[in-house]
Formats: C-alpha cells, sequence, structure tokens
C-alpha cells in the first residue's frame, strides 16, 4: 500500500473510529470505573466487585433481569410468527405499486414517536377504553373490562413497537429468493410445507437471525412501553437501572447493572447464534 | 478622524458590556413554579432572561451531581434534599443571605427551612412554595377512605392507586403509628419501621390498580372513576374538585405530609446575581399571588395569600381545618444513604406477588 492511499485508508476510517472512541468506548470505561467502587461511607469509596455482588446475592435483582430476558425472547419470537407471512406477502405476492403501499403501511406508525404510540395503546386498553367500550357496546362484557396494567398489555406493546424491524430484514431477504426454486420444488411434488422448512426458511435464515437479534436487543433494552403498559408487579431491567441512577442516586449500582445487562444480553445472543448455527458475520454480510 | 473612530468603537464596546450585564438566568425549577407572565415581567423589569426547565426532585439532584453543579444558575428542590446531596455530592454553593430580603419572607418558615439547610454553618437554601401530600379521595365513592392504612379496606379494592416512592412509606409509617422522622438518625430504628410498612404495603398489594408515576396519569385515573382514592399532592385534588365536585382532597387523620420546595443555587452557576434577583422578584406579594394561581400551591412570602382568589382559598380551608394544619408533618431533612434503605424496600415490594 503506498503512503497515499494509507492517508486516504486513515481519513475515511477517522470519523468511525471518532464515533467509536468518543461516544461508546470512552463512556463505557467511565461506566466501568464507576461500577467498580464501593460506597463505604459520605464520600468515602473503596474499589472492588461489591456491586456485582450484590447483583447475584438479591434474587430480586437477578429474577428481574430473568424475567426481562424471557419476556423479550417471547416477544422476538411473537414478533417473527406475525411478521414472517407478512413479510412473505409482501416479498412473493405482490408487485410494483401495491408493494410500496404495503410495505409504507409497516413504517406508517412509525412516523409517531414511541411515546405517542404507547399512550395510544392505554387509551385502547384501558378500563374506560375503546376496546371495553366496544366489548360492552356489542354486549360481550357485562361491565368494563381491564385490559391494562399486565404482562400481556406488554407483549403488545413490545411486539407492536417492533414489528418493522422484523419485517424489513425478512422481506429483503426473501426478495433475494428465486421464484423458480419455489416452481422447481412444486414440480417435483412438494408440499407448501416442505417447501416452506426446505427452501424458504433456509433461504431466509439471515434474516431471521438479524431481525430476532434487532427486535430481541430492542426489547430488552426497552423502558417506555414495559414501565407504561406494565402493572404493579411488571419489573423491568431497564427500570431497575433508571430507578438506580435517578431516584436512589446509586450510580455505583445503576453501572454494575448496566454492564451485567451488556454482557448477559450479548451472552444469549451468542447462543442463540450458535442454536441456530449462525454466524455473525454471515448474518451481518445480508 | 481616526481617534474619532477609536472613540466611537469604545463607546460601542462600553455600551455592548452594560448589555453583556443582561443575563441569562437558567432555572431548575418544577411545572408551574416560573408561568409565562411571571417571567415576561422579570424580564421587561430587568432585561435579563429566564430559560426554564422543569423537573422533579430526584431529576434536580441528579443532573446537578452529573455536572457537579454546573449547567444551571437557580435550582428548586424541597427543603429536606438539601443538607444530604451537598454532603454527599457537594453540588450546592451557601446562599449570601445579605442580598436576600428577608423581609419578603414569612419568618417562621424561613427560619425553619435555614436550619434545616444548614451545612457546616452556612445557610443553602430559603423557602418558595410550600403544599402537602395527603389523600385524593372520590367522597361519593370512598367516603370511608380518612388515612393511608384506608387505602387497604377491602370497600375500595382494585380502585386505590399511590406512588412507590418514599411518601408512601412515610405515610404509611404515620398511618400504622410509627413515628418515621423520629427514627431518621437511628439507621436501625428506621429499618425496623421500613420492614413494617413493607409488610403492610406487600399485604395491600392486591388492592392496587397500579402505581402511578406522574401527575397527569392520576388525574386521568380518578377523572374515569377508575380509581376512587389515592395518594397525591394537595393541588391535584383541588384541580379535580374542578371537573367533578366528589373529587377533593383530604387530609389523612394521621397528617398530611408538609414540603416546601426552595431556592438555592447549583454549585457552578455562573449569574448568581441574576438568580438573587429573581428570589427578590418572586417573593414579592403580588408576584407570589401570580405563581399561587398557577402552581395551585401557597408561597412562603410574607402576604402573599392575599391575592390569592377566593375559590382557591376556600378548598384550602375545606381541605385543613386548623387541627389538620397544626397536624401536618413536615419532611425534616433526609440523611444521606436513607434512600439505598427505602429503594430496597420499594423493589421488593414492587417485586411481591
Amino acid at each position: 500500500m503506498s503512503d497515499r492511499s494509507k492517508l486516504t485508508f486513515w481519513l475515511l476510517l477517522a470519523p468511525l473510529l471518532i464515533w467509536l472512541l468518543t461516544l461508546i468506548i470512552l463512556p463505557h470505561v467511565g461506566m466501568f470505573l464507576v461500577s467498580l467502587r464501593e460506597k463505604v461511607g459520605v464520600r468515602e469509596y473503596e474499589t472492588g466487585f461489591a456491586n456485582y455482588a450484590v447483583f447475584f446475592n438479591e434474587p430480586l435483582y437477578w429474577n428481574t433481569f430473568a424475567r426481562t430476558a424471557y419476556m423479550s425472547i417471547a416477544a422476538t419470537l411473537l414478533t417473527l410468527l406475525i411478521g414472517f407471512p407478512i413479510a412473505y406477502y409482501i416479498a412473493k405476492l405482490t408487485r410494483g405499486r401495491s408493494k410500496t403501499t404495503l410495505f409504507l403501511m409497516c413504517l406508517i406508525p412509525f412516523w409517531v414517536s414511541e411515546l405517542v404510540r404507547t399512550f395510544g395503546w392505554m387509551i385502547l386498553l384501558r378500563e374506560t377504553g375503546v376496546f371495553s367500550n366496544l366489548l360492552q357496546y356489542v354486549g360481550l362484557a357485562s361491565g368494563p373490562v381491564e385490559m391494562l396494567y399486565n404482562d400481556a398489555a406488554i407483549m403488545t406493546g413490545l411486539v407492536y413497537t417492533s414489528m418493522l424491524f422484523m419485517v424489513v430484514p425478512l422481506v429483503t431477504t426473501l426478495d433475494s429468493l428465486d421464484d423458480s426454486l419455489i416452481e422447481a420444488g412444486y414440480d417435483l411434488g412438494a408440499s407448501g410445507f416442505a417447501i416452506l422448512r426446505e427452501i424458504v426458511i433456509p433461504h431466509a435464515m439471515p434474516g431471521i437471525v438479524s431481525g430476532c437479534i434487532v427486535v430481541f436487543m430492542l426489547s430488552l433494552g426497552n423502558y417506555l412501553t414495559p414501565i407504561l403498559l406494565g402493572g404493579k408487579d411488571s419489573l423491568w431491567f431497564t427500570g431497575l437501572i433508571y430507578s438506580q441512577f435517578i431516584t436512589r442516586f446509586n450510580w455505583e449500582l445503576g453501572s454494575a447493572f448496566g454492564f451485567l445487562l451488556l454482557g448477559l444480553s450479548s451472552l444469549i445472543v451468542f447462543v442463540g447464534l450458535k442454536l441456530s448455527r449462525q454466524s455473525l458475520g454471515k448474518t451481518m454480510a445480508q | 478622524m481616526n481617534t474619532k473612530l477609536i472613540l466611537s468603537t469604545v463607546a460601542a464596546m462600553t455600551l455592548s458590556s452594560v448589555a453583556a450585564q443582561a443575563d441569562t438566568l437558567r432555572l431548575l425549577t418544577w411545572g408551574g413554579y416560573a408561568p409565562e407572565d411571571v417571567i415576561a415581567k422579570f424580564e421587561a423589569e430587568t432585561g435579563h432572561t429566564v430559560e426554564v426547565t422543569k423537573s422533579n426532585n430526584e431529576e434536580m439532584i441528579a443532573k446537578l451531581r452529573a455536572t457537579n453543579g454546573g449547567g444551571f444558575d437557580l435550582a428548586q428542590p424541597s427543603q429536606d434534599r438539601i443538607a444530604g446531596p451537598q454532603a454527599e455530592f457537594g453540588i450546592y454553593k451557601p446562599l449570601d443571605m445579605s442580598k436576600i430580603d428577608t423581609s419578603l419572607f414569612i419568618p417562621s418558615m424561613l427560619e425553619a427551612t435555614k436550619g434545616n439547610t444548614t451545612v457546616d454553618g452556612e445557610v443553602y437554601a430559603v423557602p418558595h412554595v410550600w403544599g402537602t401530600s395527603g389523600l385524593v379521595v372520590n367522597t361519593a365513592q370512598a367516603g370511608d377512605v380518612k388515612d393511608y392504612t384506608d387505602l387497604c379496606n377491602d370497600s375500595v379494592a382494585g380502585k386505590v392507586s399511590y406512588r412507590l416512592k418514599r411518601p408512601t412509606l412515610i405515610g404509611f409509617a404515620y398511618s400504622m403509628g410509627l413515628d418515621p422522622f423520629a427514627a431518621y438518625g437511628d439507621e436501625a430504628a428506621y429499618k425496623d419501621i421500613l420492614d413494617q410498612v413493607e409488610a403492610k404495603l406487600v399485604e395491600c398489594k392486591s388492592n392496587v390498580k397500579t402505581y402511578w408515576d406522574g401527575g397527569d396519569e392520576l388525574k386521568n385515573l380518578l377523572r374515569s372513576g377508575e380509581v376512587v382514592a389515592s395518594m397525591a399532592w394537595d393541588t391535584g385534588g383541588w384541580q379535580l374538585n374542578d371537573d367533578n365536585a366528589d373529587i377533593t382532597f383530604v387530609a389523612p387523620e394521621s397528617g398530611a405530609l408538609g414540603w416546601i420546595d426552595t431556592f438555592a443555587l447549583p454549585a457552578r452557576g455562573r449569574s448568581d446575581d441574576v438568580a438573587y434577583a429573581w428570589i427578590n422578584f418572586v417573593m414579592q406579594p403580588e408576584v407570589a399571588a401570580m405563581i399561587t394561581s398557577a402552581a395551585g400551591n401557597f408561597t412562603a412570602s410574607q402576604g402573599g395569600d392575599a391575592n390569592v382568589d377566593d375559590a382557591l382559598k376556600a378548598k384550602y380551608q375545606a381541605s385543613f381545618p386548623q387541627e389538620a394544619i397544626d397536624n401536618i408533618k413536615w419532611y425534616p431533612s433526609v440523611p444521606a444513604g436513607l434512600e439505598a434503605l427505602e429503594g430496597a424496600a420499594l423493589d421488593r415490594i414492587n417485586a411481591a406477588n
């Protein structure tokens, strides 16, 4: 490589490096140092892993993490289940204008902020809300029905919020699947289910995995939806981090929780990749 | 020619330096404490500009802590949130009492606040707005709710809401016949009180519809009738009273909890003089009355309640007969580190089934 092309290489890389260093690496180093500070008294600190020990010694905290993780996994699977037929329909069964229209309709809810979307669900689901009144009007319910403040409401909110992030990668991968492969499958006498299992899903696997990773991470890191739609039992791990930082003034424990969330969620994604026999490189290349 | 030019330049620079003295006041406060009309009047009188950031106690402290007390010139945390955070994080600077017109303040309230916010012999805050928290009740449907523990009655099952925050712990403790404020200095005794309150709140959990977070959320719940009894601020109850005459604020039998929001200078505030000017400006009786009508709460301004409209006064008197006023439990200064104990208890209540 000549000196000149080396310079070009570094100049092109510079924005990315500055971004990574100043906005991601440095703050994380700072957070990590804070998480190692043990508070022993007013303005007195020692260095150690006590904050991490708190997480493992107090069942409340890791129970909350486990709950957050399995609800996020459930939300991811549900999003995949609902998103796949939609994506297949958009990619394979529509052409031209109607394809664009359908794609746009998936996008429209994202033109308003997440907060507004969540309030929308609150209006629909609450005891004096739209669904409750509708059920009473139709005669299916005799009194007001409360559908808000439970885990099902959280799940609805999470799936709704992350649907787009599943549909877009799926449509992209399914678009690249040659229709003649599916026709060949039918010509050879395969059933619709066999074609789905042997041709469509293997081809769409990178899209499925990248969609799942994005949706899982978004659900795990979501704060608004679980707090607003969830009930009195619904703890969410990001809510715990917020309350440690803001209401308890305990930045040390909050930072430790932040790192645990980062580490444990990366671990779950890693396990998911291993189980689906995909590699991160292959998924991202899609 | 040249000297003329220099002279006029000098003149222009002097003028602009005069103009530069018109500073910006970055005010960190609560919703309603700096209404538009008050800001406009202040800006017209002094030439300074005011930038308002609305917040709450915890966020104010978190914001100031993140910048070591920078970014704002005047903050309005409650008087119990001065000494502890100051000892721990050093986010405020002492007040120069000679720059404050103390004759504008109600003397007893000024002295009480000064006493509560003195750290190492320096005063850190003066009082501004005060009020109480207690019960907001739909009296037609939950007339039997007279105290915090009544929220656990079967008659209001599933129609109760309160915050999962420290006022709830304190209120329930008083209602159970305990004295949490007296135990502030004794960690073991306070822990014991917290354990009892925690058990009660876990038992009471099945009665709760949801734990509210924001004032608007609670108002919606009460207005729609989904909730008939709740713990909330006095102003919230009085505002709802305008829409529905059945809903009002009730001072609990064990005593409403009294808070005073203050003026405190952030450690690295840049325009202290404007901050002092603002304090002296808003404590004038007629300006204080404007703030009372916007925020719904009374101020520590001497004579500030004279110009307040009669409707608000009537609601205040209905909720607070003299014995209820005498029974108000004023928050003492929160010792550093107490929040960690309370936080753990609140988390356990939240997680309990």
